[in-house]
Order: C-alpha cells, then structure tokens, then sequence
C-alpha cells in the first residue's frame, strides 16, 4: 500500500525536468524517514504518507527550487550514458550502434582486399565505389533497426530482399563505366534503400500510416545529425592534417583512406543510433528549420514570378535546368512533408497554413512555366535517360504537390480535415520507392547500359 | 536556554534563507549527517521555530556541494535504504568561521542599536 503511494509519488516526481533520479531517491530517503517517524508516533500509513509529502514542499516551488541550482538540467543533456535515466539501458544498443558503425566503416576497406582501391584503382574500381558506396552502411542501418524492433525471421528476409536486389542489380548488369545510367542507378540505389530501411524501422509494419510518418520524422532529424556529425569530422580532419603537418609529417593518406571513407560510413549508423535514442530528449529541429525557411522560400517564389511577369523574361534552358527545378519541388514537398509530420491534426487552420499553400502553388507556377520551358526543348534533342529520369521525377512531385494543393486548399477553407493531407503525403511515400527501382533496374536495360 | 522563542512565532522568509547556509554548515561541524537528520536537528535546535520546507534543504544541500563546501557520498540507513550522507569539507569548515564572523558583525551592530532595547511585547493579544 505505502509502497505503491511512493513509487506513484517517484514516477510523478520524476516527471519533472530538473529533479533527476538520484535527487528522487535522495527526497525517497527523506520521506520514508519521515514517514516511520510519524508512524511511531502514532499515526497511521495513510496519514504519515501525506503530511511527509506535505512537508516536502508543494511540487512547483519545489522544482523551481531545484531548477535555480541546476539551470544546466533544463538544456537536457545531450549524451546518453545515464542508464539509470529513465529506467532503459542504452549500454546495451549504444554498443550494438557503436559495432555497427566498425562494421560499415570496415565494410568499404573490404573491396581493397581484392585490389579496388578506393584512391587510385582506375575506372574500374572508380565505377565500383561509384555503384556500390550505398551498400556499405544502409544494410547496417537496417540490420540496427531489425535489432532493436526484433523482427521475426520472416520479416527478416523481406528486409534483406531489397538489399539483396539492389547489390544483384548494381553489380551484375553490364553498366558502362561512367554512364549516364550508372551514375543514375548509383543516385537511386541510395533513395530506394533508405525507403526499404524504413521497413526495418517500422518493425516490419510499413503499411501503418503512423510509422511512415515516424519515419519522416526520423529521416528529417538523421540528415540533421549526419550534417553536423560531418561538420564536427570536417574540424578534426583538419587539425589532423595541421597538427601533423607541423611536426613535418604528411597525415593525408591516413584522412583519405582511413577516417574519410569509415567516417562518412560509419557516421550514417552513429546519426542514426543518436536519433533514436534522442528522440524524446530533444525538440526535433526539421520543422523548426520548416517554420524557419517556409516563409523565406515563399517570398523567393513570389518574387520570382513577379520578376518574371514584370520583365518578361523566361526560363533560360540550360541542361542542368531541369534538375535544379527538380530539386526546388523536392525542398517544397520536404518543408510541406516536415510541417505535416509537425502539426497537430486537430488544431484550426492558421496563417503558416495560407504561407504553406501559397508556397506550394507558386512551386507549381514555377514548374509549370520550367515544363513548359523544356518540353520543348526536349522534343528536339530526343530522350535521354537523364532526361527521362528528370521528367519523370518532376511529374511525380508534381502529381504529389498537385494534390496535396487541393486538400490543403480544402483544410483552408475548412471544407475538409488536416488528415486526408497527411494520408496523402504517407501513401505517396511508396511511389518514390518504385521509381527510385524502375530508375536503378529498369533504366540501365531501357537504354542499354550507355 | 535564552535562544527559545515564544510558540507561534513566524520568522520570515528571507531570515529562513539567509540563516540557512550557516545552520547547515553549523550542524555538518557536528559530524556526517543526512536531509532527514539535518532537518530535525534544525528544528530541535528552534524547538519548531524555524520550519523549512523539508524538500528545500536539498537544493541548498546541492548548491554547498558543488560549491566544495560539503561533501557527499552514497550510503545505507540503519535499514539498508540508500542514503546520500554530507560532509563538511576543509573549506566548508573556512567558510562557517567567515560565516561566524558576519553574523557576529550583524549581531553586534544589531545590539549597539535600540533595536534590543525594545522590549517583546506579549504574545496572545
């Protein structure tokens, strides 16, 4: 009975941010003493329990009090060794991460065993790296997840079927060295893996609209760690190289060959180790930056079509043109992707959402007048698979921020909820994946490997 | 003893706070000790006058720790619950006389004004 009161009492205690665990044990002590003192008094469990809280001191002063002398708990703490912090033992994954990460960082010095050298091995090995670099630590990635969810074996396979494919496809078909199909075959794999890694991260159950955004989620805040991970690695390359070459001696081979190629490999495994853990510590900073670079992206958009109307200029095109309108639409169905998976559904619609489907319809004037711009252009030069591979990515994204006008436009003008938008954003995710492998697959034999 | 005031007087808030450094270091010269122990010490002392909020003299007790003042270490009560003790440390022992030496200063000053000669009045009125 007393027990169960005070372990109610730890777990509302701990619910605040700058009492830690071991201050709770500390005030358990203080209050058990009491309690029996009390007790030996005279009174009862029941009575002896809440005057002992009472004279603890009403919970919001008292945290309060413990906020002052431990400002440095509110600016919750970034790593994760405290295994007594919320009751879970993070040793255990921190050291399945942490061989995962040797593991991939191990994996690209493999092929150098059998002569491809990643610095100097010709074009052959070149075409190699350029093909497979993917497959070095998105498998571990997912065998990570398949850890920590505990996948079933048969769900264990159809984790493994995708990567299995995808080294099949890279390594087998006769690719040109340094064609255009094999490079797009070694942007895809990477974008067709990261989808199949989800599955693993889903636990399996990839068709749950709630894990696919969960994914979004964490797909947003890894690339947020992998960047400053990349930054931090970029600082201690360079006071390698400096520290090294002050004593006279040349460190670039070791950067090059060793810390270079394991890091960024090992690094993907790290960032992700470090999101999973984190998730609940840190705010999720992808839609923080969404909030940040909505309206500044929309203001660009508009005065670019005001530009264009005013003067009459048109779309110069180019032949990277098309890839960087590509890209435009992939930033605005990513700031659209990241303030979807960060709002709440329930709440009314307000001005970021007006900002958000004025952004996305400028996106589509802008595209409209690019496509417009290229088609005909292309039907002079013919199909390329670059070309084909650009188009057919524009559609899609367009397709995707066509629809997602519409409902958004419904949302605002309360004809319609926020979830069939969301819905929409989740169930398209499975259309990147096929294009991503009819890109890495189907292309190389549409055009025959040039 | 002279030091025991009449029941039912409150002392105000910051003469709590203020005195609560010096009472905490005063108590820990006596030896090791914990919360718990500290907090009935204190209020045997007062016979009940000063009354913290019992869960305050944890941050208090936290602040002096990280201040080298005192020291602690995990222990086991009498029936084996974990227990965090404090101890005072050398400078925490430096830090009681200048506490000592301030507090005297304040009294002195106090009693060279007609501050003593008021006379209490009664209580119960």
């Amino acid at each position: 009975m007393i027990e169960e009161r005070i372990s109610e009492w730890r777990s509302y205690l701990r619910r605040r941010k700058t009492i830690e665990s071991m201050d709770v044990d500390e005030l358990e002590d203080h209050l058990r003493s009491q309690v029996s003192d009390l007790r030996e008094a005279g009174l009862d469990e029941e009575e002896a329990f809440l005057i002992g809280v009472k004279r603890l001191g009403e919970l919001d002063a008292l945290s309060r009090e413990f906020a002052r002398e431990h400002s440095e708990r509110l600016w919750k703490r970034l790593v994760v060794t405290d295994a007594e912090e919320d009751g879970v033992d993070w040793s255990g994954e921190a050291l399945v991460a942490l061989g995962l990460a040797v593991a991939a960082g191990a994996a690209i010095k493999v092929p150098e065993i059998f002569g491809l050298s990643l610095e100097d091995g010709g074009p052959a090995a070149e075409s190699f790296y350029i093909r497979n670099f993917s497959l070095f630590a998105l498998p571990f990635l997912a065998g990570f997840f398949a850890w920590k969810r505990g996948l079933e074996p048969a769900r264990m396979l159809g984790l493994a079927a995708p990567f299995i494919l995808g080294i099949l496809a890279v390594n087998l078909l006769p690719f040109e060295p340094a064609g255009h199909t094999e490079v797009l075959a070694a942007i895809h794999l990477p974008m067709a893996l990261w989808l199949a890694v989800g599955i693993g991260y889903a636990g399996g159950a990839w068709r749950s609209h709630e894990h696919r955004m969960n994914y979004v989620r964490f797909s947003g805040e890894w690339f947020i760690y992998y960047v400053l991970i990349a930054l931090g690695g970029g600082v201690l390359m360079g006071f390698t190289m400096f520290v090294f070459g002050a004593i006279g001696r040349d460190a670039e081979w070791l950067l090059n060959s060793w810390i270079l190629p394991c890091g960024v490999m090992g690094a993907v495994i790290i960032a992700g180790w470090l999101v999973e853990a984190k998730q609940s510590v840190i705010e999720n900073m992808a839609p923080v930056l969404t909030l940040l670079f909505t309206p500044l992206f929309t203001l660009m958009l508009l005065a670019f079509l005001a530009t264009m109307l005013w003067t009459g200029s048109s779309i110069d095109v180019e032949r990277e043109v098309l890839i960087g309108f590509d890209l435009l639409l992939v930033l605005v169905v990513g700031l659209l992707l990241y303030s979807i998976s960060a709002r709440d559904p329930r709440a009314e619609p307000g001005f970021f959402d007006v900002l958000q489907l004025v952004l996305v319809v400028c996106a589509l004037l802008v595209d409209a007048l690019a496509l417009w711009a290229i088609l005909a252009r292309i039907s002079a030069f013919g199909f390329s698979p670059n070309r084909v591979a650009a188009l057919g990515e524009n559609l899609i994204l367009v397709v995707n921020l066509g629809w997602s006008a519409v409902l958004y436009a419904r949302f605002v003008r309360r004809r319609g909820g926020f979830a069939p938008l969301e819905r929409w954003q989740t169930a398209y995710l499975p259309v990147y994946a096929v294009w991503a492998w009819i890109v890495v697959v189907v292309f190389p034999l549409l055009f025959r490997f040039q | 003893m002279d030091r025991i005031p009449p029941p039912g007087m409150d002392i105000g808030k910051d003469l709590v706070a203020a005195s609560a450094t010096p009472l905490v270091l005063a108590i820990l010269s006596e030896g090791e000790s914990y919360g718990y122990a500290i907090i009935k010490r204190v209020d045997e002392l007062s016979s009940g006058a000063l009354r913290w909020t019992d869960g305050m003299l944890y941050p208090v007790l936290h602040r002096l720790e990280r201040n080298g003042l005192v020291e602690a270490n995990w222990g086991r009560s009498e029936s084996g619950r974990r227990r965090k003790y404090y101890r005072l440390t050398a400078e925490g022992s430096a830090e009681l006389s200048n506490q000592q030496r301030q507090w005297q200063v304040v009294n002195e000053t106090l009693r060279a004004t007609p501050f003593t000669s008021f006379r209490l009045a009664p209580q119960g009125i």
